[in-house]
């Protein structure tokens, strides 16, 4: 029985495992191929399979007037307008979420609860919904096709994420602890700065995340937002098909717009599991 | 420096949490606020943190009006039921949190939470995470971080109900000697607790509070002496104490057939609808007495309570020494019937043993 238990263990993990990376080598390896080697049927060691070149990658960096695509300007527009919009809808999010999970509100029929579901209702409409008075709004303010604008859409979209993860979050670390930070000493903003909001680090890291996935994996606002002033990388990776689809650029460019993720979820990790609240009610 | 409220009403909903609670504290003073649950013992210690304002009434300290000094400025302490610490800080910097509040220079909070530590016993506890500590020494640190501030009020809202008993036993005592110890000469500590036994022990002015009104005030042994009311008795006592309803006819006590003389504080009284409270602690086992029935007996301690019952009638009785009982079994009690109080019927105290007559 125990034996079984660990054999089906293991197996799943490595079922599981596989499923999981290898799309990565699969991408890792088609981007170090060319033209030949792709449509040469199945290979997968370098060396040996097929002969490995670096045209996959060059291309991402080669200026158009060179034949390539040129992703690093929308590269770091995209970490940019991600970043900013992602800090802000933080920023903002939190605040209300903190005034939302500690305050009660009241307008007619309209409750705490109410504002909190208007936030999120704000992802439960489809995006195309939204497309077209946004791109009205952003023209009316003269910022279609700037980096601003985008900003601006994707904090829309982020916000209700942080004021919705963040409202469970604070609802959670018990009032007693702003209480007792107002009996000894801090006004209100003291309070939320000093004691609740280093104790709600672990909420404000999946916020973050949500906010920075989602984020940087728009597509449609970016495709529907810009023109040819500014151009983010999904935006960019999309115009890199032309007649024949060139999956060894396509392989690079989808390993260097997954590498930012793939970097925050492990500096973030080990965040996740420390902060706790045990100690503060037993 | 005195705190006096007038009239404190606090109804949030459909319910009182406070009706009309009128106090008047005076510094140097240990005043216990005794109730059950939900009686509004906190309520009316947050409405005096300045954690909750209430629907109407006033609070004065020392002349001002207190309601309209925010909580960070009104100088209280508060300990609360629940540990309450801040979990990203360790030992130390929780005690010194609200000395660094006040900007103190850093040898002077050296100095004082060294002290605070000391007189909670958790010297070299300063480094240890909050999480690392037991119930016990959380609600330590959280002592520790009210006294630390020399606060002109301190708020114990029911400090041991979490703890486990051997604990509850030991802080017990470290709370009065820490109350003696000169602390409370220029504090006003106010004490809330469910239990009769803290109450009686810590020896303070008790305040009896039930559905958000004020029963009884008075020195904790008038409070047990002679409760105003059947509902104050029910409070002071525990367990509760017990109502029997009877008559009292030519100088005899008679319920359920059992007919007892009546001592001398209750022979005048001959109305109807009278009740007589006797503590679980005035009934004896005794071969020549009463015969009744057992429901429960249940060991505590060393004591064992016994649930009786005869006829309509139910009494507990606590006898000082583990006994052994079935249920259904029969056994015979005697009445110290000379410590027995009467009740009206609307309530009041018609007559206590201690010879006090309230209306």
């Amino acid at each position: 029985m125990n034996k079984l238990y660990i054999f089906l263990k293991y197996f799943f993990i490595i079922v599981w495992t596989v499923f999981v990376v290898a799309p990565f080598l699969w991408a890792l390896t088609t981007s170090f191929k060319d033209f030949q080697s792709v449509n040469a049927g199945v290979t997968y060691i370098p060396w040996i399979d097929f002969e490995p070149n670096l045209e996959g990658w060059k291309v991402l960096i080669k200026s158009p007037a060179k034949g390539g695509v040129d992703i690093v300007e929308p590269y770091f527009n995209s970490l940019f307008v991600t970043c900013a919009a992602s800090l802000i809808s933080i920023i903002l999010g939190t605040l209300s979420a903190y005034a939302l999970s500690r305050y009660t509100f009241k307008a007619g029929f309209v409750k705490n609860n109410d504002i909190t579901f208007f936030f999120i209702s704000q992802r439960i409409m489809p995006p195309i919904v939204l497309s077209i008075p946004f791109f009205l709004f952003l023209s009316s303010i003269n910022l279609l096709d700037s980096l601003t604008g985008l900003i601006v859409v994707y904090i829309v979209l982020l916000m209700p994420i942080a004021v919705w993860i963040m409202v469970d979050f604070f609802n959670k670390v018990p009032r007693e602890i702003d209480e007792t930070a107002l009996i000894d000493g801090c006004n209100p903003y003291q309070a939320f700065l000093k004691v609740v909001l280093p104790n709600s680090i672990p909420g404000l890291i999946v916020a973050g995340m949500f906010c920075i996935i989602f984020g940087w994996i728009d597509f449609f606002f970016a495709f529907i937002l810009t023109f040819t002033e500014v151009q983010l990388l999904p935006v960019k990776i999309v115009a890199l098909n032309s007649s024949v689809t060139p999956w060894w650029s396509l392989s690079a460019s989808a390993l260097v717009s997954v590498a930012p993720l793939i970097i925050v979820a492990f500096i973030v990790e080990r965040y996740l599991s420390k902060g706790n609240l045990s100690g503060a009610i037993k | 420096m005195n705190l006096v409220a007038n009239n404190l009403s606090y109804k949030p909903e459909d319910q009182y949490h406070l009706n009309e609670v009128s106090f008047s504290f005076k510094e140097g003073n240990l005043y216990t606020i005794l109730g059950r649950t939900l009686s509004g013992k906190t309520t009316l210690l947050k409405t005096i943190a300045g954690l909750l304002t209430p629907d109407s009434g006033e609070i004065k300290f020392d002349g001002k009006n207190f309601l309209k000094v925010p909580v960070w400025q009104r100088n209280v302490a508060m300990v609360y039921q629940q540990f309450i610490n801040y979990p990203h800080l360790n030992v130390f910097e929780n005690i010194a949190f609200p000395l660094k509040q006040r900007k103190i220079d850093q040898s002077a909070i050296n100095e004082k939470v060294m002290d605070a530590l000391k007189s909670v016993g958790l010297i070299g506890y300063e480094k240890r995470r909050i999480q690392e500590l037991s119930g016990g020494q959380q609600q330590r640190v959280s002592l520790a971080r009210s006294l630390v501030k020399n606060a002109k009020i301190l708020l114990l809202d029911e400090p041991l109900v979490n703890l486990d008993y051997k604990l509850r036993e030991q802080l017990r005592e470290e709370f009065k000697s820490l109350f003696s110890k000169g602390l409370a000469d220029e504090t006003i500590l106010i004490y809330s607790t469910t239990d009769p036994r803290e109450t009686m022990e810590l020896n303070g002015e008790v305040i009896v509070l039930d559905e958000g009104k004020v029963l009884q005030v008075g020195p904790a042994k008038e409070i047990f002496e002679n409760p105003n009311s059947l509902k104050v008795a029910e409070i002071s006592n525990d367990p509760p104490m017990n109502i029997i309803e009877a008559q009292i006819l030519d100088n005899h006590i008679k319920f359920e057939g059992i007919d007892v003389e009546a001592p001398k504080h209750l022979s005048k009284l001959m109305e109807d609808g009278l009740k007589i409270g006797l503590r679980s602690s005035d009934i004896e086992l005794n071969e020549n007495g009463h015969e009744f029935e057992v429901e429960l007996a249940e060991i505590s301690g060393s004591e064992t309570l016994l649930h009786l019952k005869r006829g309509n009638t139910k009494i507990i009785v606590s006898i000082e020494e583990v006994l052994n009982f079935k249920i259904h079994d029969k056994i015979k009690i005697n009445f110290k019937i000379d410590k027995a109080y009467a009740f009206h019927a609307d309530g009041k105290l018609a007559s206590s043993p201690f010879g006090v007559l309230n209306g």
